[in-house]
């Protein structure tokens, strides 16, 4: 057998139904997903509304227990019978979630303190949880605020402190749950740079939902969710290169690519997984120059 | 209608009694209640004048901001005193029309009851809230009151909803600023109409108000649960209260204080009735 890491999370034929109270037959949130996260990728899931992106990621940080199939952390089915609260909580230790309305998720008056507020629950020594503070507050860029309100910053950065909380307690692996959706353009900079920086710097795995598709093209891998399944899987370039089936269930792809796509059906030779709006141009150039030297 | 409410109106500096350990300036504050009403002539509450004086002066607080504060209770203030003139019956009668007996016994009483409440507040919200910051409050007070845990009383989890309520107290005044507005821009009148018209006008606030807060608990303790935490229990604190000898001899001073007022009261002079 050749030599594989173990995948910091792994979903095995998992399907789940929201239970109903009013005796309708329950619709499924998930069906028989399937998904192995590699430690240290940077994972975009992308996704209408209700297809089931943020039950995937109750599923992955164990708010939701699977109705049948398993979730895995670290190489330990999390879905067995004979998991405790400890197992739970250590699990926890490894995979953290920011969500998406930064207010809801601040606990304390003091910046610093909620930075503080993961570290003490796993009962570090104080020492220890001072140097995790003023670090992850250094590393979301958010140092000079350590001892402000929350509720006078900016969104972007209310969602900065909420990841340095998450940051101060090690975690390996954070998933964001449109945590970039109630922010303006700057604030969605802001911790888009940082999410990236997090990845890059700190070999933090990270698992963005998202529906901005010029968020997705940051990562290294893209999936697709369309009604509780996974509809396509892979780097940005294979996944946005066939617009067709994205637009099928409603959703955009990078404005680049819909330009590259509209070009190739007109005619002219072009690529489609180029994100980056100055390629873009040039290879639109170079496509119209070759087009004129064949006339 | 005005929101602009101040909260835990904690006032940034570095005095020592910022820097002071909450739990002393919890146990000054009762300390200096009671010495407040130990004190019974015009020599005691000289002392206490002098004293709440001092306060001011070492929390460096701008006594501008103390008396904004205290404008905003002038009415508490004025109404208690001014009961006070009506009630107290004494030997030198000053105004007598009809049922109404004014004693020089009397205003002397109103003024000290005055006096009392201001030094009272004064000092107490200089040693707890211009001074201490409500996490730091909330942190000294389940402290202090962490013995109780043995008779089962959820200490805990008492200081973190003061922390909670806190956090989210501003977030709410906002909330509701905007669902008002939502609402006038909609047509609704919260200011004209009888007292059951403009109750009714509340109606469309509250509700919406309610469901937001209930969604907000549920996802902060969603939130909370996925940072690990499980209660009080096995939980540390980054911030380690400790007390130095000088907070021991702040709170000593107070029952100096203390003392210095029982003897006071002993000099003679005009004693309050209360
Ligand atoms: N608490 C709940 N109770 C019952 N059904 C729910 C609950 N939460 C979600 N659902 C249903 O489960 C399905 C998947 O919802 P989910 O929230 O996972 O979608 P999503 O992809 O995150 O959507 P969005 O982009 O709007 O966040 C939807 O059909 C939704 O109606
Ligand atoms: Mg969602």
């Amino acid at each position: 057998m050749s030599e594989t890491k173990t995948p910091i999370i792994e979903i095995r034929d998992l399907s789940f139904a929201y239970p109903t109270d009013d005796g309708e037959a329950p619709k499924n949130a998930l069906t028989n997903v399937n998904l192995s996260i590699e430690e240290g990728s940077f994972v975009s899931i992308l996704g209408h509304n209700g297809s089931g992106k943020s039950t995937l990621a109750k599923m992955m940080s164990l708010i939701l227990m699977p109705d049948s199939g398993s979730v895995w952390i670290d190489g330990k089915n999390m879905s067995a019978e004979d998991i405790t609260e400890e197992d739970v909580l250590d699990a926890r230790r490894k995979v953290g979630m920011v969500f998406q309305n930064p207010d809801n998720q601040i606990v304390a008056t003091v910046v610093e303190e909620d930075v503080a507020f993961g570290p003490e629950n796993l009962g570090l020594p104080s020492a220890e949880i001072r140097r995790r503070v003023d670090e992850a507050l250094e590393m979301v860029g958010m140092t000079k605020y350590a001892r402000h309100a929350p509720h006078n910053l900016s969104g972007g950065q209310k969602q900065r402190v909420a990841i340095a909380g998450i940051i101060a307690m090690r975690r390996r692996c954070i998933i964001f749950d449109e945590s970039t959706a109630m922010l303006d353009p700057a604030g969605r900079r802001e911790v888009m740079d940082t999410i990236e920086r997090l990845n890059r710097e700190e070999n933090i795995t990270v698992l963005h939902i998202t529906h901005y598709m010029n968020e997705a093209v940051r990562a290294d891998r893209v999936v697709v969710m369309d009604s509780g399944r996974i509809l396509l899987d892979g780097t940005p370039s294979e996944v946005f290169s066939q617009p067709e089936t994205l637009w099928n269930v409603r959703l955009d792809v990078p404005q680049t690519t819909e330009l590259l796509y509209h070009m190739k059906k007109s005619g002219y030779n072009v690529r489609l997984d180029i994100f980056d709006p100055d390629e873009c141009a040039e290879e639109i150039a170079a496509a119209i120059r070759s087009d004129r030297d064949a006339d | 209608m005005n929101l602009n409410i101040s909260f835990g109106q904690y006032c940034e500096g570095n005095s020592i009694l910022h820097r002071m350990d909450p739990r002393m300036k919890i146990i000054a504050s009762i300390l200096f209640i009671v010495v407040i009403f130990l004190a019974k002539n015009l020599f005691s509450f000289a002392l206490l004048i002098l004293s709440a004086v001092v306060l001011i002066a070492i929390s460096a607080i701008p006594v501008r901001i103390i008396a904004r504060g205290m404008k905003a209770l002038t009415f508490i203030i004025l109404f208690t005193s001014i009961i006070n003139i009506f009630w107290i019956k004494g030997e030198t009668e000053l105004v007598s029309f009809g049922f109404i007996h004014i004693y020089l016994e009397g205003i002397l009483n109103a003024l000290m009851i005055a006096l009392r409440i201001i030094i009272l507040l004064v000092g107490t919200s200089i040693l707890m809230t211009y001074t201490t910051t409500p996490i730091a409050l909330t942190d000294g007070l389940e402290q202090l009151l962490a013995p109780l845990k043995v008779l089962h009383l959820p200490v805990h989890e008492f200081s973190m909803m003061m922390t909670i309520a806190l956090r989210f107290i501003p977030t709410l005044i906002e909330e509701t600023q905007k669902i008002m507005n939502a609402q006038k821009a909609r047509g609704a009148d919260f200011s004209t109409g009888s007292l059951i018209q403009r109750a009714k006008a509340l109606v469309p606030i509250l509700v919406p108000l309610f469901l937001s807060a209930f969604r907000r608990a549920e996802e902060l303790a969603t939130a909370m649960e996925c940072r690990c935490y499980t209660g009080g229990e096995g939980r540390t604190r980054m911030n380690i209260l400790h007390a130095t000898s000088k907070d021991y001899l702040f709170c000593a001073a107070f029952v100096l204080l203390g003392a210095a007022i029982i003897l006071l009261n002993r000099l003679g002079g005009y004693a309050l009735a209360w």
